[in-house]
């Protein structure tokens, strides 16, 4: 085993195991921390796979933006400090059952699949990943439009929860 | 403005009133008034603009203005609708300008306008006078006509139909304009529905002149069939009329021409109250004065007239067809002119003079005098109009009267009521004189005098019968009209109402005006060359002008003094002698001509009711209704009334509540209520239920997808 | 050097975790926590096969961005959502919450 693979296995399964207590913990705060713990750990996954810009994101967009959000909602819709009750539904095993299913449908695609073995090449030394990135979102040969897309998505999302959460009495 | 898209323009602006007035302003009495007049004034407008330059055309016979579109699909082809200008619609655009706009004018002080509304005055009767408070003593005046808006709109539609008809390019268009003219005559004449013998009327000439209208129709139809157009300019070619006048028609010995000409001419004779379709005009009498003088005299009778003398060269190509007119056009002008001796409603003698009259253009089409026609055509819806307004105006100072001394039963139409009424009505009475004088032919001043020694003139040489009948009609024009003119303004006033009669207000004598100058200063058009002393003077204008419609232009007659000297007589003495019989009359029983059948118009209309309207009626009740309708319409109905209930029934018992009803209705009714029932339960409104019910399909189609390609 | 499978089926498992996170919580703020966790595992997969296929084609990335902002909007909308039923109904329980139902 490499170090790579050391460390891609210590965090996958510190990732996975905090993907777990978040959809199983019974208190809500504690499953909102522990997405924290999740998102740090794909970011980590990102820096492994040389994507640095996406790391940096995910650090700043998911856990400094989104995971803050999650924990305001979280308080803004609790009569209580503490959770009282079941935090599954009654057919959860069901549930269980079907995500189960699909992680083994999935792994038989993955296992079918040719590519699966290829390796990756050596990043260019004189590639720059981030103004590539840059570029191709901005030049009209490449994605300026779903990127400006996405950006008229993000302000309707942006009117939209402004006008849904408005206390309009 | 290209001169064609005038022509097309000139129509327009009175329609449009129309439609402002009854949709929008109705309530607004001035607004009403001033679009109406607007309208008429920019009519008026392009009509002097497209004449001014009608007459700057070199030869515009050959080279009339003309434009036309597309407007029906008729097979292969396009039936094309347009406007054209040529001499003769030029002419007859300027005087029908004239006189819409004058009658315009007059008719907001006919009707009142600016007088208090009446005391118990209704809608679809004459206003009846309104009381008011001044100088502290009670006081009547007039009182503003309750359908006031409505009369504008009217009016300004019938202007729309004339102004079609004049400068239609096709006898279609043209008679889409003749019958909104006789829908608006209809409308008008019963302008006072509230009046039975208004109402009466109405029917009278919509019914009459109908009869006209279908036989024109027919000839519309018969000349398209053979011709397969109704354009003016494309008929009236050599080869076209060659061929109209070579093929037989179904009537023996008349070409396809001279049938098609008396078709056309019989809607003349009912448009234009000609013997013996005429009983409808006097009676449209009935309605308000300027309708009489517009309609009734200057303008739609002439559209009867004008559409003889456009279809001139179709009419000519028979002989056959030509002496009927002659003969129709002379026999109405004298017979006319006998009943107008004998009757005492002012404007009656006005109906008969105008029947009369009518009756003089015909006859001279009839004998050819295509100019003389058109000439005296245009004098006399100029003097015509300012008789007929003349009249109203004398009408409107009686009814002064009446509402001074209170006594309502004074006919203030009735000529024995007045008298003297020279100094109460100066501007009347001068602008009256000027057109009655013009009526009569005066001689030399009067534009009358002129058409009308046109016409005795080509008589003379052309059909002396024709000219013998003329010149007798010409002495009871000028008779009846001195008549009219003593009984009315001269003498004492023979009533109190009379003596308090008051000059109407200045939009009713402005136009009296006017017409008064057009009345005399037209006949200076068409002095004949030949003519002593005067020929040569002024040239001949209207005759090189008009004449320049038809392919061949007509000779210049050559000056003969017999019928000079006939008119001279007959004009002078008719007058002379209508003074000197009238002048000491004070009542109808010192009247020598009150004879019981000029009095009842020679019985016709007693004639026409044995003769037509008491069968029709008989046949319509006894035969139509009771045999018919409720012995053989209704015996089937009631036949099958039964029938068709007894298979209903059958339908019902066994077909409809059985099968239709209990199996597919109440049926799938019930299997939906079921199935819904049980299905209801799947829907438990839980979102996550519902997201593992789609993820199980998912995978579930996903796996065979998976599994088929796999394999 | 880590194969490509292994951030497969690291992927796949998130996937799968975050799914049943959404198909059983029943705090619906829960659900959308499941739903961050399916699409980060989308983003693995995206950014792992940028690195494994060719490197200078920069689409991958590209992909992985417009989920972030769409995740975003996701988010906001969603938690939006969420508040303005509980100040309606007082309860964010998505099982309490059935008013689709017949």
């Amino acid at each position: 085993m490499t170090v790579d693979q050391v460390i891609f296995l210590a965090v996958a399964l510190l990732t996975l195991f905090a993907a777990l207590r978040v959809v199983t913990t019974g208190n809500i705060v504690h499953a909102a921390f522990w997405l924290i713990a999740a998102l740090f750990g794909v970011a980590v996954i990102f820096a492994l796979l040389n994507a640095s810009f996406l790391a940096v994101v995910q650090v700043v967009v998911y856990i400094g933006a989104i995971a803050m959000l999650f924990i305001f909602a979280v308080m803004l819709t609790r009569k209580e400090m503490r959770d009282r009750g079941p935090q599954l539904n009654p057919n959860w095993r069901f549930g269980a059952l079907l995500a189960a299913v699909a992680f083994g449908g999935l792994l038989l695609i993955v296992n079918g699949w040719s590519g699966v073995t290829k390796t990756a090449s050596a990043v260019p030394s004189d590639f720059d990943a981030v103004s590539a990135l840059g570029n191709a979102l901005v030049s009209p040969d490449a994605y300026v439009l779903p990127f400006e897309v996405a950006s008229v998505l993000l302000v309707a999302a942006l009117i939209g929860a402004v006008y849904v959460a408005f206390n309009q009495k | 403005m290209a001169t064609e898209t005038l022509i097309w323009l000139i129509p327009l602006p009175p329609a449009l009133a129309f439609f402002l007035i009854v949709l929008f302003t109705n309530r607004n009495k001035a607004l009403s008034h001033t679009i109406a007049v607007g309208a008429a004034f920019l009519s008026w407008l392009g009509s002097m603009i497209v004449f001014v330059r009608a007459l700057r055309v070199e030869s515009l016979g050959e080279n009339p203005f003309e434009s036309s579109v597309n407007w029906l699909p008729t097979g292969d082809t396009w039936f094309r609708a347009g406007v054209l200008v040529d001499p003769l619609t030029a002419v007859t655009l300027f005087f029908v300008a004239w006189t819409v706009l004058m009658i315009f004018i007059y008719s907001v002080g006919y009707h009142n306008f600016g007088q208090p509304a009446g005391d118990h005055d209704h809608k679809g009767l004459p206003p009846h006078g309104a009381t008011v408070d001044e100088h502290g003593h009670k006081h009547v005046v007039p009182s503003v006509e309750p359908l006031y808006s409505r009369f504008f709109a009217f009016i300004g539609l019938f202007a729309f139909g004339m102004f079609t008809l004049v400068v239609s390019d096709n006898l279609l268009t043209l008679f889409v304009g003749w019958e909104i003219m006789g829908l608006c005559s209809y409308l008008l004449i019963g302008f006072w529905y509230g009046k039975k013998s208004a109402r009466d009327a109405a029917v009278k000439a919509f019914m009459t002149t109908r009869i006209g209208d279908v036989f024109m129709l027919l000839g519309i139809a018969y000349l398209y069939s053979v011709t397969g157009t109704l354009s003016f300019r494309e008929i009236f070619t050599e080869t076209t009329l060659r061929t109209l006048a070579s093929i037989p028609s179904m009537v023996n010995g008349l070409s396809s021409a001279g049938l098609i000409g008396l078709l056309l001419f019989i809607g003349t004779i009912g448009k234009s109250a000609q013997f013996p379709l005429h009983v409808w005009l006097p009676d449209a009498m009935e309605g308000p004065t300027p309708v009489s003088a517009m309609i009734h005299a200057a303008t739609m009778v002439s559209g009867g007239v004008y559409t003889a003398i456009r279809m001139f060269p179709l009419l000519s190509l028979d002989s056959t067809t030509m002496s009927i007119v002659a003969f129709i056009g002379a026999f109405t002008a004298l017979f006319a002119a006998t009943i107008a001796l004998a009757q005492n409603d002012i404007k009656r003698v006005l109906a008969y003079s105008t029947i009369s009259q009518l009756g003089f253009m015909i006859a001279a089409l009839g004998i050819g005098a295509y100019v003389a026609a058109v000439f005296h055509l245009i004098t006399h819806a100029f003097f015509k109009a300012l008789l007929f307004l003349g009249s109203g105006s004398v009408i409107h100072g009686m009814e002064h009267g009446v509402l001074h001394t209170g006594k309502h039963d004074v006919d203030p139409q009735d000529m024995f009521n007045m008298g003297g009424l020279k100094n109460k009505m100066p501007i009347t009475f001068w602008t009256f004189l000027i057109g009655g004088f013009a009526l009569s032919g005066f001689p030399i001043v009067t534009a009358g005098f002129w058409s009308k020694d046109e016409i005795l003139a080509d008589a003379f040489a052309h059909n002396l019968p024709v000219f013998v009948t003329l010149a007798v009609a010409a002495f009871l024009t000028a008779f009846y009209t001195m008549r009219q003119i003593t009984l009315t303004f001269l003498g004492e006033p023979r009533t109190k109402e009379a003596a308090h009669a008051h000059e109407t207000p200045w939009t009713m004598t402005t136009p009296l005006v006017v017409l008064s100058v057009l009345a005399i200063g037209y006949g200076w058009i068409g002095i004949p060359e030949h003519f002593p002393l005067l020929g040569g003077l002024v040239p001949n204008w209207l005759h090189d002008f008009v004449g320049g419609t038809l392919a061949e232009h007509p000779e210049a007659l050559e000056f003969n003094v017999v019928p000079l000297l006939t008119s001279l007589v007959v004009a002078l003495g008719g007058l002379g002698l209508g003074y000197l019989m009238y002048r000491n009359v004070n009542s109808p029983a010192e009247d020598k001509l009150q004879l019981g059948f000029l009095k009842n118009k020679y019985y016709f209309d007693e004639i026409y009711d044995v003769v037509f309207i008491k069968p029709v009626t008989w046949f319509a009740d006894k035969v139509v209704y009771q045999i018919m309708d409720k012995g053989f319409i209704d015996g089937i109905l009631h036949l099958f009334g039964p029938g068709t209930q007894g298979i209903g029934d059958g339908i019902r018992n066994y077909f409809d509540l059985p099968v239709i009803n209990k199996f597919f209705g109440d049926g799938s009714a019930n299997a939906t209520y079921f199935s819904g029932e049980k299905l209801r339960l799947a829907q438990t409104g839980r979102i996550q239920q519902y997201l593992m019910l789609a993820l199980i399909l998912f995978l579930a189609i996903g796996a065979a997808l998976y599994f088929l390609i796999k394999v | 050097m880590v194969p490509l499978s292994w951030y497969l089926i690291f992927s796949a498992a998130l996937f799968s975790v975050g799914l049943f996170g959404v198909l059983t919580r029943r705090n619906a703020v829960a659900i959308l926590l499941g739903v961050e966790l399916m699409l980060n595992s989308v983003n693995v997969n995206l950014a792992a096969f940028w690195r494994y296929g060719n490197v200078t084609d920069i689409a991958g990335q590209v992909f992985a961005i417009i989920v972030f902002a769409v995740a975003a909007a996701e988010v906001s909308v969603g938690l939006a959502l969420v508040i303005s039923i509980y100040r309606k109904r007082n309860t964010v329980i998505a099982d309490d919450l059935d008013m689709l139902k017949f």
